[in-house]
C-alpha cells in the first residue's frame, strides 16, 4: 500500500491490459537528459528579449510615461505603452455581471496601477540584459493613491475605488441558499457561531515561470504563439476579441511545461503584449518572467474570509446546516474570477450530509497581484472551510473528531449522492478512507504516543482533512455568476490516425505539465489496437494546427482521465473500426464480426493466416487506394471530440451537476510542537486517495504526492504577505519558502478504488488533493492545544510564530460561541 | 548614450561535456545563460532569480555549482558538466534509469538540476544514507513530486 512498484516489461502477447500498469513514462526518455523543449528553449533568429517595467506602487495614477530614452539604448529594438495597448485592443472580455463587469483589463496598465508589479510598459532589446538595462530608463512619474489590502475592509466608508468603471470595490456578489435554515437551526441542539476564518493567499510556484516567444507572419495576419500557457482555449477567447482578431489567427504551440498547477491559466495580458510587440517590430519577441516578476503578479490563489458562520448541530455531533458570508480577495483584476465565486459549490456539503446551507458570497479587489487558479482550485477553500466547522464543533461539544466525521459522511450505499445544490458525487466511500488513513498512523497507539511526547516535553496532535477532487467541469456553471453567459458543458479533442508506415500517431489537444498523458494515453489506444505502447506515438503538447482542439482545450481542472482519455479512446474505437471495414474489403467481403485486432493487424478470428498489419492497411489508404470501392468510408484518421452529459443549471435556484467525478482524498497528519518555540515537526503521514479506476497506479501516487508536498508547504511556510502599503514581503524563494528535500516528512499512502459510474473508462480526473493536508495540519495543531489552552486554529497558515502565540495567548485563536438552539 | 570606457567583452573558452567553446561573452554573463543562450545547451533551466532553486546547477572541474551564481567569465579554463553529458549515447546513467523507474520526475523542469547534485553525492559518497541524500538534495527545489519518490530513486542508483 505505500510502495511503489514497476510491473514487469508487457509482451504483447500477454492478454493482460495495458492499463492499470506501471509502465515507465513515455516523457522520461527526453526529460532525463535535459532534451525537453520548454519555453524558454525555443529561440528565432533576430529575436528580441522583452522586460516589463513594472510598478512600484500598489496604487497610484500614471501622470507621464517617457520611454524616449529607452529606445535611443543602441540595443534597443522598441517599446510598447499602455497607451498604445489602449488603441490597439479592447478591454479583455470580463466574466462577471456588474459590477466587476465594468472592469477595463488591458495588457499593460493604463492611466493607473492597481498593484506593485503590474506591467506598465514592454521594453525589446537584442539580449536580456540589454532589455533590463533599457527599462531603467523609462521614465514614469506617478501620483500615488493610499491602498487597499485587507479585503475586510476593502468597502469600508472613504476608502479609494480601486476601479473607478465598477463604482466601488465590490466586484461580484450572490446568494446561495439551499434546504431550510430556519428549520435546519430550530431542529438544532446547539449552535457554533465562529467569528472569522481566513484561508490565505499563496500558489504552487511552478519551478518554470511564464513565457512565450511569439511570430507575425505579416503576410496571413497570424500569430504563432509559442507559450506554457496551460489553458490556450481560454487564453484565445480571451486574446482574440481583446485584438480584434478571429481565432484563426493565433495558433498556440507549447511542448513541454514546467509546471503549471492552475497558475499558468491567466497569462493572456503578457501574450497580448508580445503579439502586439512581434507585429509592430516586425520580428519574433521572446518573454520568461523572472521569478519575483512571477511572485509579484502572476496568479495568487484566492485568499478568503469566513466571517459570522453558525452551525446547527445536534448533542450527538449530526451536523443538519450552516451559514457563512464568504468573502474573497481577487486581486487588482479580474482575470479568471469571479468564477472562484462559484467552483467552490461544485463541492457544497464537502463529504457530508449538511442539507442546509446559505452562503452569502462577496468578492472585492484589493491592491493585491489578481488571483486564479491554484491547484485546488476555490473547492480548497471551502473544503478547508468545511473541514475548519467539523473540527471546531468537535472541539466545543467534546466530541471525537474521528466519530462526528463518521457520523455525518455521506455513504458509499448513498452513491451516486446528489447534493443539497444538484451536484451529483459519482462514487466513493469516505469512511473505509478514513480508516485506511488512520489505520496507516496507527491511531490506536495515540495516547501511548501523546504521553511520549509529552515525556520528551512536545504538545502531540492528530488532524484529518479531506479533499473532494471535483473534475470535469460544467461549464454552465458560470452562468450562476453571470446569467449572460454562454457557456456550458465541457469537452476536449484527440485525433488517432495509421500512417503509411503503419505508424499509430496520437495528438491531444491537452497542454500537460507533467500528468503523463504520452504515456496514459498509449495504453488506452494499446488496449483497443492490441498493440505494444512502443507503437504508439503520442505528440507532445499542444498545436492550434493539428485541430486537436475545442473551446475548453488544456490542461486544468482534474479532467484529463475523463475528458482527454475519453477523446483518445473514442478515437481510437473509430480508429479500430475503420481498420476493421478495411480489413473486410481486402480479404475480400469479410464483415467486421469475423476479424479481429492482434499483433499490430487484423486477422480473421477462424483463420489467424489471414492476416493484415497495421502498415498495409496504411499504405492502402494512404498511398496504394486505387480499385477501392467508392463507398468506403475509411481514412484511418479519426478524430473525436468529447463531451460530458450536462444540463444547463438552474440560475434561479443555483441548482444543477457541476462536475462530472469526485475523486477524493482523506490525509491524516501526526505533529509534535516544541512549545517553548511553536515549531513543530510533521511526524507520522498519511494520504489516502480514490481516483476511480487508475490507468497508472505509479503516476496517480505521483500527483498524490505532489498534491500532498503543496499542502504542507503552503500549511506551515509560504504565504505572500503585503504590508499595508501594498508591498510583497515574500518576493522569491528567498522569503517565500516552499518545501525542500529535508523538510519532507514520511508520508504513507493508501487507495481505494471506486470506478465512476458516469465515464467511460471508470477514471475520475484527479491531482489537486492537497487541500486536504492543510486541514489535517490545522487540525493536528488545534489537536495538540487542546489541553494546553485550547485556542481555536482560525488559519489555513500556521507557521510557527503563530503557534506559539495561540499557545501563549488562546485568545489569539478563532473566537467561538456555543448557544443552545 | 556614452560609451562606457570599461571593456565589457571577454574572450573565455570553457570545455563543457567534452567539447570546448570559445566565445567572446559580456563579463557580467552569468554561467547559466551562457550555457542556454551562446551555447543552446538547454538542458539547464532557471527557476528563480535567487540562487535558491538549484534547476541550473552543474558541475564545473568536478565541484557543484548553482550556474546562475557564476558568470561565464569564472569559468574561463573550466570543465563543465551538465545533464546532456550524463547519458553515453544512448545509455542512461543508472541515476537517470533510476529516475525514470521510480517515477522521480513530473514535469521535468528540476530533473537537469538534481541529476546533476544527486550526480556530484554519488561520485563523492557511493553509499549515502537517507540522511545523506536529503542535505545533497536541500538546494534543488521540486514542486511536482515532493521528492519522495527522488529519494528512491538515488539510493536505488547507489545500491
Amino acid at each position: 500500500m505505500t510502495s511503489t512498484t514497476i510491473a514487469p516489461e508487457k509482451t504483447e502477447q500477454q492478454q493482460e491490459e495495458w492499463k492499470g500498469q506501471n509502465v515507465p513514462r513515455k516523457e522520461d526518455w527526453r526529460l532525463v537528459q535535459g532534451q525537453g523543449v520548454f519555453v524558454d528553449d525555443v529561440k528565432r533568429h533576430g529575436m528580441g528579449y522583452i522586460h516589463f517595467v513594472r510598478s512600484p506602487y500598489a496604487h497610484a495614477h500614471i501622470t507621464s510615461i517617457d520611454v524616449s530614452k529607452a529606445e535611443e539604448h543602441p540595443a534597443v529594438y522598441g517599446t510598447l505603452t499602455g497607451e498604445e495597448v489602449a488603441a490597439l485592443t479592447d478591454p479583455f472580455f470580463q466574466i462577471s455581471s456588474v459590477p466587476g463587469a465594468n472592469v477595463k483589463d488591458y495588457a499593460l496598465a493604463v492611466g493607473k496601477v492597481r498593484f506593485v508589479g503590474e506591467p506598465i510598459v514592454a521594453v525589446v532589446a537584442e539580449t536580456r540584459e540589454a532589455a533590463r538595462d533599457a527599462s531603467e530608463l523609462v521614465e514614469i512619474e506617478y501620483e500615488p493613491l493610499d491602498a487597499i489590502t485587507d479585503a475586510r475592509h476593502a468597502r469600508d466608508e472613504g476608502v479609494p475605488t480601486i476601479h473607478e468603471d465598477a463604482g466601488g470595490n465590490l466586484m461580484w456578489e450572490g446568494v446561495y441558499e439551499w434546504g431550510d435554515l430556519d428549520a435546519a437551526f430550530a431542529e438544532a441542539d446547539k449552535v457554533v457561531k465562529i467569528d472569522e476564518l481566513h484561508f490565505h493567499r499563496f500558489n504552487s510556484t511552478p519551478l518554470e515561470c511564464d513565457g512565450a516567444l511569439v511570430e507575425y507572419n505579416r503576410g496571413v495576419g497570424q500569430w504563432t504563439i509559442h507559450t506554457n500557457n496551460q489553458f490556450p482555449g481560454f487564453a484565445a477567447i480571451m486574446m482574440g476579441p481583446a485584438m480584434r482578431v478571429g481565432l484563426d489567427k493565433l495558433r498556440f504551440v507549447t511542448q513541454d511545461i514546467g509546471g503549471g498547477f492552475g497558475n499558468k491559466i491567466t497569462s493572456h495580458p503578457q501574450l497580448v503584449a508580445c503579439c502586439l510587440l512581434a507585429r509592430k517590430l516586425n520580428r519574433p519577441v521572446q518573454w520568461t518572467e523572472w521569478r519575483t516578476d512571477f511572485h509579484l503578479s502572476m496568479s495568487h490563489g484566492n485568499e478568503r474570509w469566513f466571517l459570522e458562520t453558525e452551525v446547527a448541530v445536534k448533542n450527538d455531533g449530526t451536523l443538519l446546516g450552516f451559514r457563512t458570508k464568504a468573502l474573497d480577495d481577487a486581486g487588482a483584476y479580474l482575470r479568471y474570477e469571479p468564477l472562484g465565486g462559484v467552483i467552490w459549490a461544485q463541492v457544497t456539503p464537502g463529504m457530508y450530509k449538511w442539507q442546509h446551507v446559505r452562503v452569502d458570497f462577496t468578492q472585492v479587489a484589493t491592491n493585491k497581484a489578481p488571483v486564479s487558479p491554484n491547484r485546488g482550485y476555490s473547492r480548497m477553500q471551502h473544503l478547508w472551510f468545511t473541514e475548519r466547522m467539523i473540527d471546531i464543533v468537535a472541539h466545543e461539544l467534546g466530541l471525537d473528531p474521528v466519530e462526528v466525521r463518521k457520523r455525518n459522511f455521506i455513504k458509499a450505499e448513498d452513491m451516486p449522492y446528489t447534493t443539497p445544490n444538484g451536484c451529483v458525487y459519482d462514487s466513493g466511500d469516505y469512511a473505509k478512507m478514513l480508516d485506511i488513513a488512520l489505520e496507516l498512523v496507527e491511531y490506536e497507539r495515540l495516547a501511548g504516543r501523546r504521553a511520549e511526547a509529552a515525556a520528551a516535553g512536545k504538545l502531540l496532535g492528530v488532524g484529518i482533512g479531506s479533499t473532494l477532487d471535483s473534475g470535469t467541469n460544467n461549464f454552465g456553471q458560470s452562468r450562476l455568476i453571470n446569467p449572460e453567459l454562454q457557456f456550458s458543458g465541457n469537452n476536449e479533442v484527440a485525433t488517432v490516425k495509421l500512417d503509411i508506415f503503419g505508424e499509430i500517431v496520437v495528438t491531444l489537444g491537452t497542454t500537460p505539465q507533467g500528468q503523463s498523458h504520452e504515456t496514459t494515453a498509449s495504453q488506452v489506444v494499446a488496449d483497443i489496437l492490441k498493440c505494444s505502447i512502443e507503437d504508439v506515438h503520442v505528440r507532445s503538447g499542444h498545436d492550434s494546427y493539428w485541430n486537436s482542439h475545442a473551446g475548453f482545450s488544456g490542461t486544468y481542472a482534474s479532467q484529463f482521465a475523463v475528458t482527454g482519455l475519453g477523446a483518445v479512446k473514442g478515437a481510437t474505437e473509430m480508429l479500430r473500426d475503420e481498420i476493421l471495414k478495411l480489413a473486410g474489403v481486402v480479404f475480400g467481403g469479410v464483415p467486421a464480426e469475423a476479424l479481429e485486432l492482434a499483433g499490430g493487424g487484423v486477422r480473421m478470428k477462424e483463420n489467424h493466416e489471414a492476416f493484415l498489419p497495421f502498415m498495409a492497411c496504411g499504405a492502402i489508404i494512404n498511398a496504394n487506394n486505387a480499385g477501392l470501392p467508392e463507398d468506403l468510408d475509411v481514412t484511418l484518421n479519426c478524430r473525436y471530440v468529447y463531451r460530458p452529459p450536462f444540463e444547463v443549471p438552474d440560475v434561479e435556484r443555483k441548482y444543477g451537476n457541476l462536475t462530472l467525478t469526485y475523486a477524493a482524498q482523506i490525509h491524516v497528519a501526526v505533529i509534535e510542537i516544541d512549545p517553548e518555540t511553536g515549531s513543530y515537526d510533521i511526524v507520522d503521514y498519511a494520504a489516502v486517495d480514490d481516483c476511480g479506476k487508475r490507468i497508472n497506479p505509479q503516476i496517480v501516487e505521483g500527483q498524490v504526492m505532489g498534491a500532498t508536498a503543496q499542502a504542507l508547504g503552503a500549511a506551515v511556510h509560504e504565504s505572500f504577505v503585503y504590508d499595508e502599503d501594498g508591498n510583497l514581503l515574500t518576493p522569491n524563494f528567498y522569503d517565500y519558502h516552499v518545501p525542500h528535500a529535508l523538510d519532507m516528512p514520511p508520508l504513507k499512502t493508501g487507495y481505494i478504488e471506486s470506478p465512476s459510474p458516469f465515464t467511460s473508462l471508470g477514471t475520475k480526473g484527479m491531482g489537486e488533493g492537497g487541500g486536504a493536508g492543510i486541514h489535517a495540519v490545522c487540525a493536528a495543531v488545534q489537536d495538540a492545544l487542546r489541553e494546553h489552552g485550547g485556542a481555536i486554529v482560525w488559519d489555513s497558515s500556521n507557521p510557527y510564530h503563530r503557534v506559539w502565540e495561540m499557545l501563549n495567548d488562546p485568545s489569539k485563536g478563532a473566537h467561538v460561541q456555543v448557544s443552545e438552539a | 548614450m556614452a560609451t562606457s570606457a570599461v571593456p565589457t567583452e571577454r574572450a573565455i573558452s570553457v570545455t563543457v561535456n567534452g567539447t570546448t567553446y570559445d566565445r567572446e561573452v559580456e563579463a557580467r554573463k552569468l554561467l547559466i545563460h551562457f550555457l542556454r543562450d551562446d551555447l543552446d545547451l538547454t538542458g539547464s533551466h532557471i527557476g528563480c532569480d535567487t540562487g535558491n532553486c538549484g534547476a541550473c546547477s552543474v558541475i564545473v572541474d568536478g565541484t557543484l555549482v548553482k550556474s546562475c551564481m557564476l558568470l561565464a567569465v569564472q569559468a574561463d579554463g573550466a570543465r563543465v558538466e551538465t545533464v546532456e553529458g550524463l547519458a553515453a549515447g544512448d545509455e542512461l546513467s543508472k541515476l537517470q534509469q533510476a529516475f525514470t523507474a521510480h517515477h522521480a520526475l513530473q514535469c521535468g523542469y528540476c530533473t537537469p538540476g538534481m541529476l546533476m547534485s544527486a550526480t556530484a553525492l554519488l561520485r563523492a559518497n557511493p553509499s549515502p544514507s537517507d540522511d545523506e541524500i536529503r542535505k545533497a538534495l536541500q538546494g534543488n527545489i521540486c514542486r511536482c513530486t515532493g521528492y519522495w519518490n527522488i529519494f528512491e530513486a538515488v539510493k536505488a542508483a547507489a545500491e
